[in-house]
């Protein structure tokens, strides 16, 4: 049976979320991005709520809960409403714990998932985006080669959140630089180890609360019980599309995020002895913003749904539900900023971060997961 | 919890639907476009032998209000599934042809509004008679001339004369209409004012019989697309109808609403039947891409993409981005929640994305687009229709916009 109502599982967790999002994230969204910087104590509030660690398994410290794509993508949307950069920020940990917790050797789940359930905020990433106009995540430029027991790994990385900070690192790299969803493998990479450079924080148009790194892989030699999943290794293409239902559903926050704003500047703002928002032009305007983010949000939905059923045609779904994000998302703040007109351009106001923060997700591939 | 799982008893009724309109409705397209308005007859005639065994195929539709609990029933509510159902089957039927679909001998628009608004004993007269006999039709008439969107402007009248209502004006742009009311034995809905000075208040709708004396087919249109349905011209000349053929209360000050509420079922149906159009737009553009061995690269970064994977891949999530939103405000009549906003959301939505899509696939195809050969040229020319009728694109706008803002029609007009 079709159904549009969440669970109540769901439900209490969208609710979370989205109290945290309007009492800790929104308000201090705003001195976030002037200052470039996550204040930690929303860092730990967040990870106290279990927005990572509640679907670790028990035995090793989480709360056990189902991972449910659908689940994390009414919580990605809840969180990127409050402020994108804290939410990749709040979620990075998951970039590690998560492909672990899925593909990971018993061993690997052993040794690193307990970090994650430690009391205080663990930081944990991975780098996928790579520094070239043609990324593409099916033909990474990294590549990882197999040296006896070990894997030899050069490249470059970008877009890396938590990169300078991380003490755990997955680094995706095509096996012998070839190109295919199937090529690509994960490596554990512990903070410190010879052959990891950790350049520069980056300076992005948008998400510059959210510190993000770019890396460099000069020879980083690791044991090859390291990878991912081990021989085996793990299904990239889930992985990636994972990511992809959460960024779509990221790019449904937070443009609902500039859509209600701008919604109530229209009621609010006077011109001509009446309200701009009883013209049509600015109506319109907003009407529109409205269905294009509930059919973003609906379409992330339904590729979440694909993969929690695992089904076949999830990946493409998940890439069409992107897609849709990745322009929706530009279209909508971009209306946000024009309802405001002169007022939507100054930084008093969040269209313009908003703008800022959703002209990137047609980059980011990877920067978050469900 | 959320779900997009059809049940099986969905899956099959689609599956049968697919086959039949792959088939008989397919065969029938091109004709039926180049011969404007005659009708296709092997396809009415097995329409109707399906259709009048399942009561007509209305399949209680509901207006997204709660039905009252019958006593003794649980009070817990129940969530039906026939918007949901009709959704899947209006979306197969217009795969195979939007003008045949529209063509089928069916209580359609007319139906709905009976099954809306009507009393037991209309429902009997007007409804009934689509289980047997010959294949019948009944349509909706309410644009004039002089209003169209503006509903509330409608001059026709409706006068109370003894036992009798005289009906008096002219109506266009009714679907089916000649096939409603001359060419068989089925029914009109029209809408008259009852007190012109009361302006929308005054508004109510009538039940016409066919061959009804004092009612005159005028015209039929000929049109950009959908050419397999009639769009009739009717003028009502001191038309006398029985004083029980009104739907609804004859006090002034209620009922348009209940009118208005009959559009929150069938927007979202108009919308499926437009995804249905573009869905075979295209799968036509990715069989003649296969055909030709273009790959679409699913998973490519999109500034990586040719022009064409990106047209393709924008289309498919158009569309599915229009059914997700046509699901959603049928699922919410199914379950009882009011779906006004939800319902104009997916027809404006849909109305736009099949117009761009459909657009496309003639465009991607380059001359074998624009030819008669296929009928990617036709799907285009069928698919405007769904941007207009039902309340324009503009029209549905103006409604979710109203909606979102919460602004009466004199704060946005």
């Amino acid at each position: 049976m079709v159904s549009f109502m969440p669970g109540e599982d769901q439900k209490m967790i969208q609710d979370m979320a989205r109290e945290f999002a309007a009492n800790e994230l929104r308000p201090k969204s705003h001195d976030a991005d002037e200052t470039d910087t996550i204040p930690d104590s929303v860092l730990q509030a967040g990870w106290e709520l279990g927005m990572v660690n509640a679907v670790l398994p028990a035995d090793l410290g989480g709360s056990g809960m189902e991972r449910s794509a659908v689940t994390g993508a009414l919580m990605c949307e809840e969180l990127a409403w409050g402020d994108l950069s804290m939410a990749m920020a709040l979620l990075a940990p998951a970039l590690f714990a998560y492909p672990v917790l899925e593909f990971g050797t018993e061993e690997q789940k052993k040794k690193y998932l307990p970090k994650f359930c430690e009391p205080n905020f663990f930081r944990a990433t991975a780098g996928l985006v790579e520094p070239y106009f043609n990324f593409d995540l099916s033909a990474l430029k990294t590549r990882a080669e197999k040296k006896g027991n070990a894997y030899v790994l050069n490249g470059d990385k970008c877009l890396v959140p938590l990169g300078l900070s991380s003490e755990l690192y997955i680094i995706w790299a095509a096996l012998d630089g070839k190109p295919g969803y199937e090529k690509v493998a994960g490596f554990i990479v512990e903070k410190g180890t010879a052959g990891l450079k950790i350049l520069a924080r980056e300076k992005n148009m948008g998400i510059k609360a959210l510190e993000t790194a770019e890396l460099k892989l000069d020879n980083l030699e690791i044991p090859a019980d390291n990878r991912v999943g081990g021989e085996q290794g793990c299904d990239f293409k889930r992985i990636a599309s994972l990511s992809r239902v959460a960024l779509a559903a990221m790019s449904a926050g937070v443009g609902r995020a500039s859509f209600e704003y701008a919604k109530q500047y229209a009621k609010d703002r006077v011109a001509f002895g009446e309200p701009i928002a009883h013209r049509q032009a600015i109506a319109f305007m907003l009407a529109e913003m409205a269905w294009e983010v509930d059919a973003t949000r609906l379409l992330a939905w339904e590729a979440g749904w694909e993969l929690d059923k695992k089904m076949e045609g999830a990946f493409k779904e998940a890439c069409l539900a992107k897609l849709y994000g990745d322009q929706m998302v530009v279209y909508v703040t971009d209306c946000g900023v024009q309802v405001l007109g002169g007022h939507g351009y100054i930084r008093e106001h969040p269209v313009e971060l908003w703008l800022r923060n959703g002209r990137g997700f047609a980059a980011f591939e990877g920067m978050v997961t469900v | 919890m959320i779900e997009f799982e059809l049940s099986d008893g969905q899956k099959n009724i689609k599956k049968m639907i697919n086959s039949m309109a792959g088939g008989i409705m397919r065969k029938w397209a091109r004709w039926a476009d180049d011969n404007e308005h005659k009708r296709v007859d092997e396809w009415v005639n097995f329409m109707w032998n399906v259709l009048k065994g399942m009561g007509g195929g209305m399949g209680g539709m509901s207006s997204g209000k709660p039905k009252p609990a019958a006593e003794g029933e649980k009070k817990e509510k129940k969530i039906g599934s026939q918007n949901m159902q009709l959704a899947v089957t209006v979306e197969e039927l217009s795969w195979g042809d939007g003008g045949l679909y529209l063509a089928m001998p069916f209580p359609g628009l007319g139906g709905a509004a009976v099954m809306a608004a009507g009393t037991l004993e209309q429902k009997e007269k007007f409804l009934k008679r689509f289980t047997g006999g010959s294949p019948k039709w009944a349509a909706m008439a309410i644009t004039e001339p002089g209003a169209g969107s503006d509903s509330a402007a409608i001059t026709t009248s409706a006068v109370r004369e003894g036992d009798n209502w005289v009906l008096n004006g002219e109506k266009i742009f009714v679907t089916a209409g000649k096939n409603a009311v001359e060419d068989s034995e089925g029914f009109v809905v029209v809408w008259a004012t009852v007190d012109k000075s009361a302006g929308r208040a005054g508004i109510k709708s009538f039940l016409v019989d066919h061959h009804t004396p004092g009612m005159k087919v005028t015209k039929v249109e000929h049109k950009l697309g959908i050419r397999a349905s009639d769009t009739a011209a009717i003028v009502f000349e001191d038309c006398k109808i029985p004083l029980d053929n009104i739907l609804g209360s004859a006090e002034v000050k209620k009922g348009f609403r209940d009118v208005m509420a009959t559009f929150d079922a069938t927007r979202p149906m108009v919308a499926a039947s437009a995804i249905g159009v573009a869905r075979a737009a295209l799968e036509e553009v990715q069989k003649q891409f296969q055909a030709a061995g273009v790959e679409v690269r699913y998973g490519v970064a999109a500034n990586n993409l040719t022009a064409r994977e990106r047209d393709l891949m924008m289309m498919e999530a158009q569309l599915k981005a229009s059914r997700l939103l046509t699901w959603r405000a049928s699922w919410m009549a199914d379950a009882g929640i009011h779906n006004n906003m939800e319902a104009s959301m997916a027809k404006a939505k849909t109305g736009r994305a099949v117009t761009w899509l459909t657009q496309k696939a003639v465009e991607l195809l380059g001359p074998l687009g624009y030819s008669k050969k296929l009928l990617v040229e036709k799907w285009l020319r069928d698919a405007k229709i769904n941007d207009i009728f039902e309340g324009t694109g503009q029209i549905n706008t103006l409604i979710v916009a109203r909606r979102i803002l919460d602004y009466t029609r004199a704060e946005l007009k």
